[in-house]
């Protein structure tokens, strides 16, 4: 359990998304979502490409301004407490100028810690213990997605959202990735992804929201989901269909 | 042909004498420089940063006219702040035309734009680029221009070099604020331009190699450092 500034333990899941719609230059994006995400669960948020999945993920995280609805984390809504509970690791690594070391200890900076063990034992974890001096920008892309979840990880955060965190990785990347998730989920924190890879989704995840042109089509676990899709949808999407 | 073979020995002379009154020439360019370059970066840093990544109406206007100030013609900006400072000015009272401390203030007003334009610029990018992670992060302000100014700095540096370079290679406006006396005021710039008007070619020519020298100094340190950070990808 994490605890505020006031010494509350300060739960945030489950999250309970409700009538939620963004609106980006008088385009709605995100129109009039709702779902849920269970406590300690792997859900994995699918859909094709536009159907505002990494946008869903980021407003979960508070980057985009909700234009109507809410989002209520275990019935509270999103305020600096409860997204210090959250870390997020984007599509595309983004890395600070330093060192991979320099990376976490900018992490530990911010919560005024000086002992660098964790940030260590986590870098090893994600196979990145032989790299501490090397500059984080010269880390290959697999590398760079590794250092962002170590990053991330290092927050320890009840709430992890990972947006497509093995997109074009090499099959040892990804599997450390997918077992540091796995771990983490063990150990208690909720994590919601979003992925085009269909196997990938059914290894990990216990629950799939799929969303198509801003809209949730289908809520379901993910047995049901890839063994009998409610949608036509989603059937075709998991057929590998064009959805129109 | 001679007059540029002259000058070279004239040069070489100069510094291997290490001719008493060059060298206080010397040292107070670089005095006067580094001074204004310091003091321009307390305001200009901070001012750079903050058009950087602070939205408000006038952001673009004011980014307009400090990159158009950066193209201030230094005989104007002499003028201006001679006017200022003399007797009858409005700051006549403070009783500093003529003097180093006119001279600073006159680099000033050229290199602050110069640091406000390119810093500025510098900051944007690797803001526009930390920006999502560091409201993800819930990154405080302070610590996220700290950590702009710091993974910035080599970019930074090559501003200051930039101001530097402004500073030390001026004579318009410090001929006109400082009056090029004698053991006071005078300095490498000027004493090239009274050289010149005395008709000592030569020695303007050796005073003007002793300068490019010095520029030449400084890019070589410039451009060493840009390698080095680039081969780390620090740029």
């Amino acid at each position: 359990m994490f605890k505020d500034t006031h010494n509350h333990i300060l739960k945030i899941t489950p999250i309970k998304i409700l009538d939620l719609s963004i609106i980006i230059n008088n385009r709605l994006i995100l129109n009039n979502i709702s779902c849920e995400f269970n406590d300690g669960s792997i859900t994995a948020i699918l859909g094709p490409n536009g159907a505002g999945k990494s946008l869903l993920l980021q407003t979960i995280n508070g980057l985009i301004p909700i234009s109507n609805g809410k989002i209520l984390f275990n019935s509270k809504q999103h305020d600096k407490n409860i997204r210090k509970q959250q870390a997020m690791v984007f599509q595309t690594a983004v890395l600070l100028r330093r060192t991979v070391l320099g990376n976490m200890e900018f992490i530990n900076s911010l919560n005024n810690k000086t002992n660098s063990v964790d940030a260590k034992s986590i870098l090893q974890k994600v196979g990145l213990e032989n790299f501490m001096d090397k500059p984080a920008r010269l880390l290959s892309g697999g590398e760079k997605q590794r250092l962002s979840l170590a990053r991330a990880l290092l927050l320890k955060p009840k709430l992890l959202l990972l947006d497509e965190p093995t997109a074009n990785l090499d099959p040892y990347s990804l599997k450390l990735i997918e077992d540091t998730i796995l771990e983490e989920n063990n150990n208690g924190t909720s994590i919601i992804l979003t992925t085009h890879d269909m196997s990938q989704a059914k290894r990990l995840a216990s629950n799939i929201i799929f969303i198509n042109k801003g809209k949730v089509i289908e809520e379901n676990s993910s047995k049901e989901f890839f063994i009998k899709p409610k949608s036509v949808e989603a059937k075709k999407y998991i057929n590998g269909e064009i959805l129109l | 042909m001679n007059i540029l073979l002259e000058a070279f020995q004239q040069a070489f002379d100069l510094v291997v004498k290490l001719d008493a009154d060059l060298l206080e020439i010397l040292l107070l360019s670089m005095k006067v420089s580094f001074i204004s370059l310091f003091l321009s970066c307390l305001i200009g840093l901070p001012l750079g940063t903050f058009l950087a990544i602070k939205n408000f109406v006038f952001r673009d206007s004011l980014l307009i006219i400090f990159n158009t100030m950066m193209g201030l013609p230094p005989v104007v900006v002499g003028l201006i702040v001679y006017i200022a400072i003399s007797r009858s000015g409005p700051f006549g009272w403070l009783g500093i035309l003529y003097t180093p401390t006119a001279m600073i203030i006159a680099q000033m007003i050229l290199i602050i734009p110069i640091i406000v334009s390119l810093s500025a610029q510098i900051i944007e990018d690797i803001h526009l680029e930390y920006k999502n992670i560091f409201m993800s992060l819930v990154v405080p302000a302070d610590k996220a221009v700290k950590a702009y100014l710091f993974d910035a700095r080599y970019s930074i540096f090559t501003v200051l070099l930039a101001g530097f370079g402004r500073a030390i290679s001026e004579v318009g406006a410090v001929i006109i604020v400082g009056g090029n006396i004698d053991h006071l005021t005078r300095v490498m710039t000027t004493s090239i331009a009274l050289e010149t008007s005395k008709g000592n070619l030569s020695l303007a020519l050796a005073l003007g190699i002793i300068l490019l020298l010095i520029a030449l100094t400084v890019n070589f340190l410039l451009i060493h450092l840009k390698i080095s950070a680039k081969s780390k990808l620090y740029v």
